[in-house]
């Protein structure tokens, strides 16, 4: 529901600004050649698109998740103590990690929610610390392969669409960190 | 070395999957199908939010808003030409896409806005998106600190972002 009013506020705002800035020519052109550009823009980051989420899922099921989880699992457990005793619980959540890592969005969320239903379970709908953890770990998105945004890059004909990865991971390792950080912090007033 | 990077992170991948007895190509093709069902439910929000963003670009509003926001953005160091995107990106994935993919056009793919468009949009996530879709499954209604926190890490990316394009590309 949020985005008709984001979208409708859009037309009111450009048609708005339109007038008052005396470009209402351009702004009809706009139409059509937005219109257009969303069509262009889906077709130019197809194939990088597809070719990464092939070789995230062969990543996947070669076994490297497996290994990810191992190396993530002393920091899993700090993060999330209920996982040292329940091994269903420890087993989604460093699958919704890896899968992130990977960049496999559609595999990610369902094995987040099942982490989630985990530590939600017998708490009363209320956000447990643990868990409010978990959501500020999936939207902090740690990625290796930033492949939608390398394939935008390349499709604006950049030659090197891969030169900004120290810079994504270095910039999500930080939101990360400070947002756990933040949320820790925050745990500690904030009522119950 | 750089430019070896992404071909060996393929063949690695590749060869791992094999030591492994798997069947490599059947799995990057299952994979890549996955990748073509994304991209086919994307392509709608595309069209319809491009069009808005252009018509927001060609009235000129975008330059307004961005001359509204500068105050706030200069504080944090963040470039204003980028105040669409900081703004929509916790709410919409897509329109982020979209936002990101104008700019980019816009000020060029190596300018230092480029550059830190493109490090927003690859070091987060749809913030209230996600919130929503997790705690609507768990049912959870006290959501606490959660959104704050989320939002904190939001911001501290913007600001991360604009910081390490400036140091990685000086």
């Amino acid at each position: 529901m949020i985005m008709s009013y984001i979208f409708t506020g859009c037309l009111a705002v450009s048609i708005f600004a339109a007038i008052l800035t005396g470009s209402g020519g351009a702004l009809g052109i706009a139409v059509m050649q937005g219109a257009q550009s969303g069509i262009t823009l889906a077709m130019s980051i197809a194939g990088p698109i597809c070719l990464w989420s092939g070789v995230g899922f062969l990543m996947d099921k070669a076994g490297i998740t497996h290994i990810l989880s191992r190396l993530l699992s002393p920091l899993l457990y700090r993060l999330f103590p209920t996982a040292r005793k329940n091994t269903a619980l420890s087993g989604s959540l460093s699958a919704n990690i890896c899968a992130n890592f990977l960049g496999l969005g559609n595999a990610a969320t369902p094995m987040g929610i099942q982490a989630a239903e985990h530590l939600a379970k017998g708490k009363g709908g209320v956000a447990t610390d643990e868990l409010c953890r978990l959501i500020v770990l999936n939207t902090a998105s740690i990625q290796l392969i930033p492949s939608t945004v390398a394939a935008l890059r390349a499709s604006l004909g950049c030659n090197t669409p891969f030169d900004i990865l120290p810079a994504v991971w270095a910039t999500s390792l930080c939101s990360a960190g400070l947002g756990l950080i933040s949320a820790w912090l925050l745990g500690k007033v904030w009522r119950k | 070395m750089r430019d070896y990077i992404v071909p060996l992170i393929l063949l690695i991948s590749s060869l791992w999957a094999l030591q492994k007895k798997e069947n490599t190509y059947d799995l990057l093709l299952t994979g890549a199908d996955q990748g073509l069902q994304l991209l086919r439910t994307l392509i709608p929000t595309l069209v319809i939010l491009l069009t808005a963003v252009t018509m927001l670009r060609s009235s000129g509003a975008l330059t307004l808003l961005g001359r509204l926001f500068s105050p706030v953005f200069a504080f944090f160091g963040i470039p204003s030409e980028t105040a669409l995107l900081v703004l929509v990106r916790p709410i919409s994935g897509s329109a982020a896409l979209a936002v990101g993919a104008d700019l980019m056009a816009q000020y060029g793919v190596d300018s230092q806005i480029g550059r830190t468009v493109a490090v927003m949009l690859g070091s987060t996530e749809t913030t209230f998106y996600t919130i929503s879709v997790y705690f609507g499954a768990v049912g959870i209604h006290k959501t606490r600190y959660t959104v704050l926190a989320a939002l904190i890490a939001d911001l501290v990316g913007f600001i991360t972002a604009a910081l390490t394009v400036k140091l990685f590309f000086p």
